[in-house]
Parts: C-alpha cells; structure tokens; sequence
C-alpha cells in the first residue's frame, strides 16, 4: 500500500533536503514544548525563540564577531591549502622525503592545538596572526595525507602509457598526476574546511579575551561570564550554521570539478 | 591450402613430436624470410631480480606488415616477450633490434611504436577526444594538426559520434575501441596489443576481432598480438607463436595461410576448424612437454 510518507521517500531530492529539515524543524519545536512544559529557566538552558529574539537584537555584534571568526578560519584554511599542497609535492618526489618528514606532519597532527596555541600566542606577536597560525596547524594534515595519496594513485597501466609516449616530467605531472589527485584532493578541502573553523575557534578560546576585534569565541566566553546563556546559543548557532555552509561551498566546488567523471559526483547525481 | 607448422629457430631440444598437418601441409622453414624485418629478436631472454626465469633466450623476427599471435598456457612469458618489444623492460642479455632505415635499439625511432593493454586504460576525468589525442598532445603537436587525425582514428573504430563522451559513459568494448584508436593515431610502425579483448565477452570481442583484422588489412600495420584464445588467435593471425612455460620459450611457429580480408565466412569455415585443431594440438603438446620436464 503506497503511503505519502514513502512516496516522498522515495524521491532522491526530496529525502536529502526535505528530510533533514523536516527532522531540525520537529526537534525544535520538541525543544521549545519540552522548555515551556517544564518551566526550565532561561540561565539553565534557553528555548529556541529566546536564542532567536537574541540573534535579532544582537546581530550586528554577533555577525561581527562571526566576520572575524570566518576571517581567520579561510586565511587558515587558504595557507592550509597552499602549504600542504606544496608539501605534497614535495614528498611525492622520492620516498626518502616522505619518510624522514611524514612522522613530523602526524606529530603535527597528534597535538592538540589547545595546548599549543599559548605558546604560538607567546610567540607570535600579533594576535591575528597567532590565531591563524594555531587554526592552519589544525587544517594542515588532511590536505598533506590526503594530497600525497592522491598524487601516488595513479593507474600504473597510463603511467606506463606516458612513459612509451616518451611523456616528460611536467607534461606528466599536469596530465596524468595532478587529475589523479584531484578526487582525494577534494576529499582532504572538506575535512579541511571544518577543522580551519574548530582551530580557529580553539585557538580564540585559548586567547581569551582579546579587546577589540574579538570573534564568536569570545562572545561565548563573554556570555558565559554574564550568564548570557541564550547569546551564548545564538553564538554557537552561527559557529554551526559557518561550519555547515563551508561543508557545502567544498561539496559544491567537489561536484563542479569533478562531476564529470568521477565515481562519488556520479553517484550523487543519479 | 594447408596448415604450416614450422619449428622455431629456438624450439625444444627435447624429441621433436610429430605433427602431420592436417591437410597434406607443406613445411616451411623460412616462411616469412624474404620480407624485411621490422625487430629481430637477438638471443633476448629476461631474468627478473628475484631470480625467475621468465624467458629462455629468444629469437625471432617480427616482418613487416604480418600479425603475430603469440599464445602459450599462463606463465610462458608471452606478455613479457611482448613488454621487452615494446622496451617497457630491457632484456637481461641478447638484443632486440628495430628497423628505422638501420637496425638500431628498439623505441629509439621516434613514436612508432604503439601499445594496447589489457585494461582499456583510459582517463577517466577526461573525454574520448582527449583520450584519443593524448600520444599527439605528449608529442607537441598543434591542435589544429591533431584535430583531423583524432577524428580519422576515431571513424576508424566505429566511434564518429562519441568524441565528446566520457569513458564512464561508455561500454567495455567502446573503451577498448577508444584505446585502438589511441593507439592508432600516431600512425605507428608496429602495433603491440597484449590480450586486449581478454575481459570481454564473446560476442563484442568477435566483432572487435573483425574490425581489427579489417583496420589491420587496410593499413597492413605489423601487428604482435597476445592471446589465450585459439579462435582469435587463428581468425586474426598471420603466424601464429607458441610458446611454452618455466621458462618461456618459443615452442612452434604456425603459419596461417588464409586469404584477406577475412570475415565471418572465415569462422564458420572448414580451415578455420583445422587451423584451431593444429592449434589446440601444439598448445597440448607443449603443455605434456612442461610436465615430463
């Protein structure tokens, strides 16, 4: 018997955007009956239209402090890019490479950035620039594993086509090595994209309160101290709602470049 | 008409079994001498560092304008053979020389050589065009000289219409079809395919085995074919090789003596059943042999 419920299931577009939203929206309306039935008290923990009465009074400080926030986790994430491309590349070129510096990269990324960034905050003197430097040391490793793996993955039987073809190193590297790469490439930018974001917000946790020019972080931190606590809601709605909409730029630029032709685009498409 | 089974310069030392061919055959010695050899295959053995023998030192000479098949039950080294003529490996000891107007290293004349695998081998993030292309854009050649010849390469192999798919869209036989004409867009001297129809199934892979033997006519291209199958072996072969395993080894050389072009007709023909018998017979033969060694 066809049920409207698995009909609308059964629809591929409808069940990946309608079925989550339709799972937020029940859950928050659960939240706010919950509050309301139970008579919890706002300092405790604050019903769904508290936080967005405090999102529309507060927004340009709010939005303000999630400019810098979002500042700081794309200019992490840009040189997260660069430098672990560059990395990449350098440690595709022999084997040797590869194994003297690879276990300093997983050092780097077995250190929780917690307890580095005071040290980076001691020693960089601009308080920006040791934010960004703890949310790139963060965003670093997926795209330097994930790059190396990717430029290594290459079918043996076209490598051995290009070299019969006499094929050079550069003509090698542009059109054979780097399309290779690019499935794992953008694999690395995703997980890549969200850990510039949590470093970055880690990284203001650990600088405190940083007078002006302060992000999200530091408006939790604040709201917490005045026991702000629908603020300090509405400041992690907008660290999420940030994170979220970085997943989904990543996943877009993914489909875009590889959508042609390559296995996971395919599939998501049909 | 007959079947010709010629011992091969280097066959077996042990006592040479008797094979009558099946249709008072005449033997030949030196079937294919009067035509120039395109490579020479000098005493070439190959023994890998781990210390197997693939190939037993071995000579042969790949003429002009034929199709050779080399067949042989799994581990005889036909693929190995068909890897140190295309100088992916180099010989452990003896030469492989290749005719440019002077006998001279293999692979050293420039882009004549063309070779076909197993896998369709294909870039997948890139359109059958680009595939098809891809020995010209290596070579530096300007698009506008390409364009015509990707397109001719193409036509060649029934493709004319699927110049701008991408291989996923495409089905194993229409890849491997993009791989011939990869492979015959550099217009080479010899056309190297080891087992490329192997995956395929029966049906596609008889049609792709009369195209192939119709392109090879058209162009008379020197052609080293590997097989497993007897069938395609003799439907597309000039000489046919067989060679024997642990090591590899060139154990008889069969001659095909059936008139081009050839089609259907030719497979559902009375020497087409006794070409495979011989066939069968030597492949057999060689394989007893492996086991009283």
């Amino acid at each position: 018997m066809p049920s409207p419920l698995k009909s609308f299931a059964r629809s591929d577009a409808a069940t990946s955007i309608a079925a989550p939203v339709l799972v937020g929206v029940v859950m928050i309306v659960l939240w706010e009956i919950g509050c309301r039935a139970a008579h919890v008290p706002i300092y405790l923990f604050p019903k769904p239209s508290d936080i967005a009465l405090k999102l529309a009074s507060d927004y340009t400080t709010l939005l303000g402090a999630l400019g810098i926030t979002l500042r700081i986790a794309l200019q992490a994430f840009g040189a997260a890019i660069v430098l672990g491309t560059l990395i990449a590349f350098l440690f595709v070129q022999s084997r040797a490479i590869e194994k003297s510096f690879f276990p300093y990269a997983v050092l780097l990324q077995v250190t929780p950035v917690v307890a580095i960034a005071p040290l980076i905050i001691i020693l960089v003197k601009n308080t920006q620039v040791a934010l960004t430097v703890c949310a790139t040391v963060v965003a670093l490793f997926p795209i330097i594993a994930n790059t190396t793996l990717g430029l290594r993955s290459v079918d043996p039987g076209l490598v051995s086509l290009f070299r019969m073809n006499k094929a050079g190193r550069l003509q090698t590297l542009i059109r054979l090595r780097i399309p290779s790469a690019l499935p794992y490439f953008f694999g690395g930018l995703r997980i890549s994209s969200g850990l510039a974001l949590i470093g970055a917000v880690v990284a203001e946790f650990v600088a405190g309160t940083g007078g002006r020019g302060s992000g999200l972080a530091y408006e939790i931190l604040q709201s917490g101290f005045q026991l702000d606590i629908p603020r300090m809601f509405a400041a992690l709605f907008l660290i999420t709602v940030a994170g979220v909409g970085l997943f989904t730029v990543m996943t877009g630029l993914s489909k875009l470049a590889l959508g042609q032709w390559h296995e996971s685009e395919v599939g998501a498409e049909a | 008409m007959g079947v010709a089974v010629v011992d091969a310069v280097r066959a077996t030392t042990t006592t040479p079994l008797p094979t009558p061919p099946p249709q008072g055959g005449r033997e030949q010695t030196e079937s294919v001498a009067q035509v120039a050899p395109v490579v020479e295959i000098l005493s070439a053995d190959k023994v890998f560092p781990n210390g197997t023998r693939a190939l037993a030192p071995i000579d042969l000479k790949i003429s002009d304008g034929e199709f050779l098949t080399l067949i042989g039950p799994s581990g005889c080294g036909k693929s190995t053979l068909l890897k140190l003529i295309a100088n992916l490996i180099e010989p452990s000891d003896g030469r492989i020389l290749w005719w440019s107007g002077g006998f001279d290293k293999v692979g050293a004349a420039d882009r004549s050589l063309a070779f076909v695998f197993q896998d369709p081998t294909l870039m997948p993030w890139a359109r059958v065009e680009t595939n098809v292309r891809l020995p010209l854009d290596l070579a530096r050649m300007p698009k506008a000289e390409s364009r015509g010849r990707v397109a001719d390469a193409l036509a060649r192999v029934g493709l004319d219409g699927f110049a701008r798919a991408y291989p996923r869209q495409l089905s194993g036989g229409m890849k491997m079809r993009v791989s011939i004409a990869r492979s015959l867009v550099t217009e080479p001297n010899l056309l190297l395919m080891d087992e490329p129809f192997g995956a395929l199934d029966e049906f596609t892979r008889n049609r792709l085995d009369a195209d192939l033997v119709r392109l090879w006519w058209e162009r008379k291209l020197t052609t080293v074919f590997v097989t497993h199958s007897i069938y395609e072996a003799v439907f597309l072969s000039t000489r046919v090789v067989v060679m024997g395993a642990r090591p590899g080894r060139v154990f008889k050389t069969m001659t095909i003596d059936e008139p081009h072009p050839r089609d259907e007709g030719f497979r559902n023909s009375p020497h087409f059943a006794e070409y495979c018998r011989a066939l069968s017979a030597a492949l057999t033969e060689v394989s007893l042999e492996q086991m009283q060694r």
